[in-house]
């Protein structure tokens, strides 16, 4: 049985490991830093389909059908499937995933969603009601900036603290027994709101929900930065990384030498124009999805947190002038 | 959370990269004043056809709607925007462009309620603002010429 540790973690008794995971991404995060990692690169944004919302949609359909095919299992044998993303009533999975036929459950928690679906996904197996159980999330430029901002072609100008949405989706098979890297523990987040209200400065809203995710993970264990090898947030990018670190400094946390983000790891920052980085729930599930567990297998990784952030504010709360509720969710992953 | 909103509110602003506006004034300035030059060269064609004035002013206007929505349907606009600002924003440019890219991003939702209800999303403001605004300048114009 999971046991709960301190205020907000739950530590696994038994073997729960990732057996499987796919990630597939769009043309631009192909030719980023992590490129050669993608199980699949779609060059076209809309990925063969007629609207982007259909495209997104095809990416979860595709991130799952790969992760389970490299699984070698079949989808008869995926007990439950967890999912979200950030279309209006979640339909980037609702409609990718509408065609498996496994119990499906939505989760919304904005960019944090994969640390969410996976988190509930590994508590599943550890409290030994499922064998196998599958997390995914998506995100897609063209339907988010045309959900949360404005159409593609308007002659805008984004701010220097504006992120970049990945077009992308990660899927991680979560099985019972040591077939590959190991879930140890989770920390389900608080939802923080520190007051930011400039929807083009997400790392600086999500950061503070971040920093007590962190901060309460270590409390709760025990433990200290130094003990692992990566603590990994989602997509806070440059402006949010750097708050966090200067947050936590408060604290006497200091992760600065051991932390990077997925929004800053996905895309070359200068060479790509991303400003401050990239985001979105298919940010932080396409990193954690190819490059990250693939250094579990070369051994470069041991013991990393990953801790996705999400921004809970919707467009109708942005019009309305309130300032954005965030959260975030960590899972530690041993080898 | 020990930091309080007024402490967080200081380090954001902070850590926050602020818009090169020196590089944005100077790139806004340059490519509107490029859009006015080659107004006033079609203002100058068009009267050397004996235009009148005020329909070769129409036809000036007309001509720039249709050539900023023709490159925002072949999706150059948007890259030209990027660096000019308000520079493509305040012409006449930048108001076709409000109304041609919701009308090509939403015709997936239909010809009615998307394309056509959502051409004007932002456009919409601007002409509602302005007509009002035209009808209140007007009506005092109109009781100072009584008065």
């Amino acid at each position: 049985m999971p046991e709960k540790v301190g205020s907000q973690t739950i530590v696994f008794q038994n073997d729960v490991c990732i057996s499987s995971y796919a990630a597939v991404v769009g043309a631009k995060e192909g030719e980023g830093p992590l490129g050669n990692g993608f199980d699949k690169v779609y060059n076209d944004e809309l990925v063969g389909e007629d609207s982007f919302e259909k495209a997104e949609s095809r990416l979860q359909t595709t991130a799952v059908q790969t992760a389970i095919k490299k699984s070698g299992m079949t989808e008869d044998q995926i007990d439950y499937m967890f999912a979200g993303d950030l279309l209006n009533q979640c339909i980037g999975s609702a409609y990718g995933l509408k065609d498996f036929a496994i119990p499906f459950l939505g989760l919304y928690g904005a960019c944090s969603t994969m640390a969410l679906s996976l988190a509930l996904a590994s508590l599943f197996v550890e409290s030994g009601v499922a064998k196998h159980t599958i997390a995914v999330t998506s995100s897609h430029f063209c339907s988010a900036e045309r959900q949360f901002r404005f159409p593609l072609e308007y002659g805008g100008q984004r701010t220097p603290t504006a992120q970049w949405t990945v077009t992308g989706s990660g899927a991680a098979v979560v099985s019972c027994g040591k077939n590959g890297p190991r879930i140890n523990a989770i920390t389900f987040g608080k939802i923080n709101d520190l007051g930011v209200k400039d929807i083009n400065n997400m790392g600086a809203a999500m950061s503070p929900a971040a920093a007590e995710t962190i901060k309460a993970f270590l409390d709760d264990t025990n433990t200290s930065p130094k003990d692992y090898d990566l603590i990994l947030t989602g997509d806070l990018g440059k402006v949010g990384s750097d708050l966090l670190h200067e947050l936590l400094l408060k604290d006497n946390i200091s992760i600065a030498e051991n932390h990077n983000d997925c929004g800053l790891m996905i895309f070359d920052l200068e060479g790509q124009d991303v400003h401050a980085g990239g985001s979105g729930c298919g940010c932080s599930a396409s990193v954690l999805c190819s490059k990250i567990l693939n250094e579990f297998k070369s051994g470069k990784y041991k013991n990393i947190l990953f801790c996705a952030t999400g921004a809970l504010m919707s467009p109708t709360s942005t019009m309305q002038g309130q300032s954005i509720p965030s959260i975030a969710h960590l899972v530690n992953i041993v080898k | 959370m020990k930091t309080s909103k007024k402490e967080y509110d200081k380090m954001v602003k902070q850590a926050s990269p602020k818009s090169p506006k020196a590089k944005d004034f100077i790139w806004a300035f340059v490519v509107g004043g490029f859009i006015c030059v080659i107004g006033q060269l079609l203002s100058e064609y068009y009267t050397s056809l004996e235009m009148p004035k005020e329909d070769s002013a129409a036809a000036v206007s007309t001509t720039l709607i249709f050539i900023a929505a023709i490159l925002t349907g072949i999706g150059v606009f948007d890259g030209i925007a990027k660096f000019a600002g308000a520079g493509t924003l305040v012409p006449i440019t930048g108001f076709a462009n409000s109304i041609v890219s919701p009308a090509i991003e939403y015709k997936n939702e239909g010809q009615i309620l998307g394309l056509g209800a959502k051409m004007f999303t932002i456009a919409g403001p601007v002409l509602v603002y302005g007509i009002t605004a035209s009808a209140i300048y007007g009506l005092i114009l109109w009781i100072i010429s009584i008065i």
